[in-house]
């Protein structure tokens, strides 16, 4: 691994930031505003994509902007993990920034502006700790992603609004400052730095650490990082779906959530390194811990109603499958987990764009409520269809790859109670995905509807939802068909680690 | 006398120019008429005394634990009674936090003042040349005299310009800090009989019987620990603070807390280290029970000003926590820790004012919903707030974070009354920015009398805009930077905690084993 140095690494995140300031000078002109923050994302993207080279050569970027403390400082580092995370949530942003256009538009929202300004924000935010050297950059980006999105969540400022925004704040400040914080004073303690290592095997603690304390300290970031809605701590995303769709689709199904999940896959390899889990047995429990969420998560989704609310509990169950992938510390599995974060991104987004959209041109929140309107907006519903088959998992659309090789890690591991959480998980996804779209397409439309036969994708505000989420299903479709990019992206993260993985997959 | 002290060699006697500027800048008020020429009078002087001090940051040797920038003259040289004044890495930085503090004192109550302002600008200067004294006073009469000069200006402070309650709040500041120093006073006068000097440093080397020590510890500690103030001498704080005009509350909370934290770090280690180890963990205790009491006490508190009060008592507690861990990181915490929390309450009693001067309310059910009205007023309010709970980036987390690494060293069951202090912060200063800045739950979001409950609200002017810009500068600069205020310190740290090592060989000979009390069993984790 060929370490250099690129003062580059903070446009990345600076790019979002400056974004926010220049939508918030141009508040009262809504076109200039708008094209800021398209442009504002497609530049972001454009200084992703031109550090991505150097990183899939092998080399690790990396820069020390501020020294704070011995051990502690502000540092970005770009690695395999990074470039993944911070290239699916800079290309969907991009996509965001037009569906946000139509549906703000559509739905005649108030505080358009601050609206933007926090959207921009929050990426940004997403961004740095997607470049994050060490824990404390990690954490610093961590808990600025939400406090800038508190104002997205409740945004409608009304109780539901205020209520939604209340328990946002209070589970991410709960349990960022009672156990994300006491884990960094117990790593800083036990290690003297909060540096990441390099690689995934090896961890940063010395030879000899206690291991109570390793394990006290694992399970305070497990539950620390609440952003990745693993239960219990998970209340708050159904919650926050009282936000307007846009926020529920880029923040709270890739940004935000991501970047929970992502730490967390973060703390698991680069802090304590796969050698340390396996050998404490903490890699197995996280396994069945979250299995606990995938199972329950799923069993909540079919008892709701509310389309927003069945796809919030889709997407806690979804987190907790990249969790468990890096939890089976195997390279097949790390794979599947680490894939997924751009698989489900680009699913879970479309599946909430087509949300909104059926509430911009119709009002309907309720599934019951959605028959037949699969004629009436074919390409969105189209799109949910494709969609919900990643979700499920059925090739080729991408959801597969990813639960293909989460299915050979457990079998790697040779744990079957896994494979069967998986596989039950599955038809969990398929029980209250196929009946909305069952319904869309095949179910009797509602009295109000009857006899309406034209399309509600004509006006040019209903395109500009209507086209992003064409994209992002075809783009899930694709990576399903062409998936070895992101598998080359991961093995670029510890090329010893996963040297097995080419000739596994050779093999199959 | 002369082998703890470094001659000033900056070619003027720059701690007695900061002494005497403010003194003779408050009687010469006595002559000038005008409310505008009495507050530009009070500006330019304060303002001058902070740009006079700052050599004190950029010639401080910072390799040497001596008393820099030292002068000396004999007054009564038979009772040992002299002038001496110097700096070491410690109180260099308080001085620096009091000269820089008292220009935004005067800014932040240009029109909160109505009346008196001759008086009021000359009691203004007055203390700051005492609180400056009890810095740099490094004779203990000396710093006896500053210490009660300051009690009469602050008692002022509050009686004339405060609040409606302001004589129940005065008298109970007054008596509470007079009943401190009495016992300071007696323990000064005991170590003179004993050793014949007043010099401060030269009682620092004195191996006093451990007996003797706990004496004078628990004297000095009950001095500073109604200062700090500490569980349960707390209670005259919140009356104060509320009562107290803008200016006052920022001097309070500042500054005058801090010489409760410097009072433990001057005296109470270094004369009495034996028996800082040997309470060590009652005064922990203590620090925790002040940390969550503070935290909880404001999370339930209706008036904007009494929630900060307590909150102080929860920040304060983290320092007196970090000072009697007694490690270097714990120290280096609490120091950066009282540096942080002199500029962060500070902007936050300010914000206070400001929004006080348009509502004429406190209540934080008056002051809801902001967001829209005052959106400068707003962002510099969450800025603050989230500095105040030890945001990541902000320069509080710096120094919670020593703090916690130091009681996590020290005891993990201690480290969890820590955290949840950690947490009681978040929530209580979240509660207050989610109701200030938008509104609670209940619905009342919007306004329906026109935004403003009849009042006028207008957002930041100039003045208050750049007195807070400044204060925001320093935050994320210790946030990001804390080197260079880290290094202004370590060596005078590093030569505390060796005079504390001696502690160690004292309680060993003096064949007093460590206290057996359950307190102690508790917070040592046993």
């Amino acid at each position: 691994m060929i370490e250099t140095t690129s003062g580059m690494l903070i446009l990345t995140a600076i790019i979002p930031m400056v974004t926010a300031l220049l939508v918030m000078v141009s508040g009262k002109r809504p076109n200039i505003r708008e094209s800021w923050s398209v442009v504002g994302a497609v530049l972001t993207f454009a200084s992703v994509v031109n550090l991505a080279p150097a990183v899939l050569s092998g080399e690790t970027l990396r820069c020390t902007y501020a020294q704070i403390l011995p051990g502690v400082s502000v540092t970005l580092k770009l690695d395999g993990l990074g470039l993944l995370f911070a290239g699916t949530s800079s290309f969907l942003w991009i996509l965001a920034a037009f569906y946000c256009v139509g549906y703000m538009r559509g739905l005649d929202e108030h505080a358009q502006t601050r609206f933007y300004v926090c959207y921009a924000a929050a990426v940004g935010a997403a961004m740095g700790a997607a470049f994050a050297g060490n824990l404390f950059t990690l954490y610093l980006f961590y808990e600025i992603v939400s406090v800038v999105t508190y104002p997205l969540v409740m945004h409608h400022q009304d109780g539901e609004g205020y209520e939604g925004g209340k328990k946002y704040i209070i589970y991410l400040f709960f349990t960022s400052k009672a156990f994300l914080l006491s884990g960094m004073v117990l790593v800083y303690f036990m290690a003297g730095t909060l540096e990441f290592g390099n690689g995934v095997m090896a961890g940063i603690f010395p030879a000899g650490t206690s291991g109570p304390l390793l394990v006290v300290s694992f399970l305070l970031f497990l539950f620390g990082f609440a952003k990745s809605g693993i239960m219990p701590f998970h209340n708050w995303l159904p919650s926050a779906m009282v936000a307007p769709t846009p926020v529920s689709a880029l923040l709270h199904a890739v940004v935000v959530v991501k970047v929970g999940v992502f730490s967390i896959a973060r703390v698991m390899l680069s802090v304590y390194g796969v050698n340390t889990l396996s050998g404490l047995g903490l890699g197995t429990f996280t396994a069945y811990f979250v299995s606990i969420t995938i199972v329950c998560a799923s069993v909540i989704a079919l008892t709701k109603t509310n389309l927003k609310a069945r796809l919030a509990y889709s997407t806690i169950s979804q987190l907790s499958y990249i969790i468990l992938g890096v939890a089976l510390l195997n390279p097949l599995g790390v794979t599947g987990g680490l894939v997924h974060i751009t698989n489900h991104a680009f699913s879970k987004i479309t599946l909430f764009f087509c949300a909104g959209a059926i509430f911009v041109v119709s009002g309907k929140k309720d599934i019951r409520e959605m028959g037949g309107l699969g004629r009436r907006m074919p390409w969105t519903m189209g799109a949910f269809a494709l969609a919900s088959l990643s979700m499920i998992g059925v090739p080729p659309v991408s959801g597969f790859v990813s639960k293909w090789y989460l299915a050979l890690g457990t079998m790697e591991a040779h744990n079957w109670v896994l494979l069967t959480v998986l596989l039950a998980s599955s038809l969990l996804n398929a029980g209250y995905f196929v009946p909305v779209v069952f319904q869309a397409f095949f179910g009797t439309p509602p009295p109000e509807d009857e006899g309406k036969t034209e399309s509600l994708e004509k006006t040019p505000l209903v395109r500009f939802m209507v086209v992003p989420l064409v994209i992002t299903a075809t783009c899930s479709a694709l990576f399903g068909l062409y998936p070895d990019l992101f598998f080359k992206i991961i093995s670029v993260l510890d090329t010893g680690f996963f040297a097995g993985l080419t000739n596994v997959t050779a093999g199959l | 006398m002369d082998t703890y002290l470094i001659a000033n060699t900056l070619g003027y006697p720059i701690l007695s120019t900061l002494l005497l500027l403010p003194i003779i800048g408050g009687l010469v008020t006595l002559f000038l008429k005008g409310e505008k020429m009495l507050k530009a009078w009070g500006l330019v002087v304060t303002t001058a005394t902070a740009v006079l001090s700052l050599p004190l940051f950029n010639a401080f040797d910072r390799g040497t634990a001596l008393y820099q920038f030292a002068e000396v003259s004999h007054w009564f040289p038979f009772l040992d009674l002299n002038y001496v004044v110097g700096v070491d890495g410690i109180s260099v930085l308080f001085v620096l936090l009091t000269t820089f503090i008292m220009p935004l004192s005067v800014l932040c109550s240009w029109t909160y003042i109505k009346d008196r302002h001759k008086e009021f600008i000359c009691v203004l200067l007055l203390m700051e040349s005492a609180m400056i004294g009890v810095f740099v006073s490094l004779n203990l009469v000396l710093f006896f005299i500053f210490w009660e000069a300051m009690l009469v200006p602050m008692y002022l402070l509050i009686a004339v310009w405060g609040g409606k309650r302001s004589d129940y709040a005065s008298i109970k500041f007054f008596l509470y800090t007079l009943l401190g120093s009495v016992f300071l006073l007696v323990s000064i006068i005991i170590l003179y009989v004993k050793c014949g000097t007043f010099f401060i440093p030269a009682l620092m080397e004195v191996v006093f019987p451990f007996s003797f020590q706990v004496w004078i510890f628990l004297a000095f500690t009950l001095a500073f620990a109604i200062k700090v103030p500490m569980f349960p001498l707390h209670t005259w704080l919140p009356a104060a603070h509320v009562e107290a005009p803008v200016a006052g509350s920022v001097i309070l909370a500042s500054i005058l807390l801090k010489m409760g934290g410097y009072g433990f770090l001057r005296f109470c280690l270094p004369i009495a280290p034996a028996a800082s180890l040997y309470f060590m963990p009652w005064l922990i205790g203590l620090s925790l029970v002040s940390i969550v009491a503070g935290g909880y006490l404001a999370l339930g508190q209706s008036d904007i000003k009494k929630l900060i009060a307590y909150s102080s008592v929860g920040h304060m507690g983290f320092v007196t926590l970090g000072i009697f861990l007694l490690s270097t990181g714990g120290i280096q915490g609490a120091m950066i820790q009282m540096i942080n929390h002199g500029i962060v309450t500070g902007a936050l009693f300010i914000l206070v004012g400001i929004i006080y001067e348009r509502t004429h309310s406190r209540e934080i059910e008056d002051n809801k919903s902001l967001g829209m009205l005052m959106p400068a007023y707003v962002a510099y309010l969450v800025i603050f707030s989230l500095a105040s709970f030890g945001f990541p980036g902000t320069n509080s987390f710096v120094g919670e974070f020593l703090v916690l690494v130091a009681v996590f060293t020290h005891s993990k069951v201690a480290g969890i009354f820590a955290i949840l202090g950690a947490i009681l912060a978040a929530a209580y200063m979240l509660r207050l920015v989610q109701k200030m800045v938008w509104a609670d739950s209940d619905g009342h979001g919007h306004h329906d009398d026109g935004g403003d409950h009849g009042h006028a609200l207008w957002d930041l002017n100039m003045r208050e805009f750049l007195t807070l810009s400044f204060l925001l500068v320093f935050v994320f600069w210790i946030g990001f930077n804390p080197k260079p205020l880290m290094q202004v310190m370590d060596t005078s740290i590093t030569h505390l905690m060796e005079q504390v090592e001696e502690g160690h060989h004292q309680l060993k000979e003096s064949h007093h084993v460590a206290p057996g009390h359950d307190l102690a069993a508790l917070v040592n984790g046993h």
